[in-house]
């Protein structure tokens, strides 16, 4: 290894959690090897009108407890959600913000919704009482970027922060950009996202994509690969990381964190009816080649799980083309979360990165009877003990963002041959 | 004759922009800079809009944003009120 690759391997030093599974890493962590889910009947507001009736909503979390007061007012729940995620991310990996450079630390998060709920607020407000009872708020809180603002106001980060759009696929995407500015100039980066858009106005807008399940009972609602999939259930929350170099981490006394970085790639759908086939295996294949591994060298691979029949398949085949049929453990933790859109990808890296640090593939809840056609070794009922060297972490955001990350144990990448 | 007191845009300063960590809004405020206090012109101009909601009169938004202070603030907005005939 050359010490210029040495210099920029990227490691995961902190994890901060706001998950229907749980808040904080290891509640997060117990609930899924435990199985427990946080579907439920939504009561943020009555549902019943909707057809959608169920959600992954982050239960016990009070603003009051995890937010600055002067914040709560002016910021939307998804920007408290990531707020207290990235408290908690800064808090694990033990940096003091003020003590590092300002410029060197940056923020970027991924976001699909924004600020949906305090959005409704202020147009409830204007078409009941007129322009001037919309609150000077509403020109920030709504907005995409608010969060990695308000973080990066919040922590003094002043480093190249911005925001990645990109559906499911923005939580890998937000690794992604903060690995390439750590290569730059960066020395910290806060990435992952949050999202949370369980509020009538935020569902409605969801229930446009077709995508949703309508079931009515937890269990059977969301059931990637499964020949009774029917869609998916939304969730709210999220993780948010703390990303460094080796060499920086190790500077500060943190060692190899979670886990590193080792390969990234992101691609785009052709359009649908178009003759060219989806990216998802050249998606794979490339982040594969940037990690400097071959398939066998991945031991898990955590699905995107769409939980709808064509997606699924897709997604089955490109795994099963580029590992073999059966030949990798897969799994999607997510059925007990719902599809967390810029939330959701950012908490599979989490829990990947867990995965690796025990040695045990969580397992994929609800499914039972795979789909004809989907060749998947789909670890199912129980978590499965077993070594694990690198991860693969899969996602595909709505209109055909597509992103994959291959993670690597702590201390395991910086010692391999290469 | 004050109509307008200091104890009330306390209050409206509370519930519309929150109060930072470390600021007593209950202690003497009403010399400090709304800056200092860790009140931007954003959160300024929000609690301005929240009086002119709540008593219906004007208050232009770079007075109130260049008043500076709470008790220049609460200053303000009675003259205002007293052109009113309040």
């Amino acid at each position: 290894m050359t010490a210029s690759a040495h210099t920029t391997e990227t490691v995961i030093t902190g994890i901060g959690v706001v998950a229907p599974t749980g808040l904080g890493v290891e509640a997060h962590w117990e609930s899924v090897l435990a199985g427990k889910s946080g579907i439920g009947r939504i009561n943020r507001f009555d549902p019943s009108p909707y057809p959608v009736k169920l959600a992954g909503q982050v239960s016990g979390f009070a603003a009051g407890e995890r937010v600055p007061g002067r914040l709560i007012p002016q910021t939307d729940h998804w920007t408290h959600l990531g707020l207290a995620a990235a408290q908690a991310a800064l808090d694990d990996a033990q940096v003091v913000p003020a003590t590092l450079p300002e410029y060197e630390m940056a923020v970027v998060t991924a976001s699909s919704s924004g600020g949906t709920e305090f959005g409704q607020h202020e147009m409830e407000r204007l078409y009941q009482n007129g322009p001037s009872w919309v609150g000077a708020y509403q020109s920030i809180a709504w907005f995409y970027a608010a969060t990695t603002g308000q973080v990066s106001i919040r922590h003094g980060m002043r480093g190249s922060c911005g925001v990645v759009c990109n559906e499911q696929a923005g939580g890998i995407d937000a690794v992604g950009q903060g690995r390439r500015l750590l290569r730059a100039d960066a020395r910290l980066v806060v990435s992952g996202g949050t999202d949370a858009s369980l509020c009538p106005y935020g569902l409605v807008a969801q229930l446009a994509t077709g995508l949703l399940s309508v079931a009515e009972h937890p269990d059977r609602a969301y059931l990637p690969f499964d020949v009774d999939a029917t869609g998916y259930v939304p969730g709210e929350g999220g993780a948010i990381m703390i990303m460094e170099t080796l060499d920086g981490a190790r500077q500060r006394g943190i060692g190899a964190g979670y886990g590193s970085v080792l390969g990234y790639a992101a691609g785009f759908d052709p359009p649908e009816g178009s003759a060219r086939p989806p990216v998802l295996r050249r998606t794979i294949e490339r982040a594969l080649a940037d990690a400097r591994c071959a398939p066998t060298d991945v031991d898990v691979v955590f699905a995107d799980a769409a939980g709808q029949r064509s997606a699924d398949l897709v997604e089955a085949s490109a795994i099963s083309s580029v590992f073999g049929a059966g030949a990798v453990p897969v799994t999607a933790p997510k059925t007990l979360t719902g599809r967390l859109y810029g939330g959701g990808a950012s908490l599979d890296v989490a829990t990947a990165l867990l995965a690796l640090r025990d040695q045990v593939v969580p397992a994929t809840t609800g499914t039972t009877r795979l789909a004809p056609g989907i060749e998947l070794d789909l670890v199912l009922g129980q978590p499965r003990s077993l070594p694990l060297r690198r991860a693969l972490v899969l996602a595909r955001g709505h209109g055909g963002f597509t992103a994959a990350l291959v993670l690597g144990r702590a201390g395991f990448a910086s010692d391999r041959q290469r | 004759m004050s109509i307008f007191t200091l104890d009330e845009l306390r209050e409206i300063m509370r519930s519309s922009a929150g109060v930072d960590e470390g600021v007593d809004l209950d202690s003497d405020i009403g010399d400090r800079d709304f800056d200092d206090l860790g009140y931007d012109s954003l959160a300024v101009l929000e609690f301005a809009s929240i009086v002119q909601r709540r008593y219906g009169v004007p208050i232009p938004d770079d007075i109130v944003t260049e008043s500076g202070t709470p008790a220049k603030a609460v200053h303000f907005i009675n003259i205002q009120l007293e052109k009113a005939g309040a």
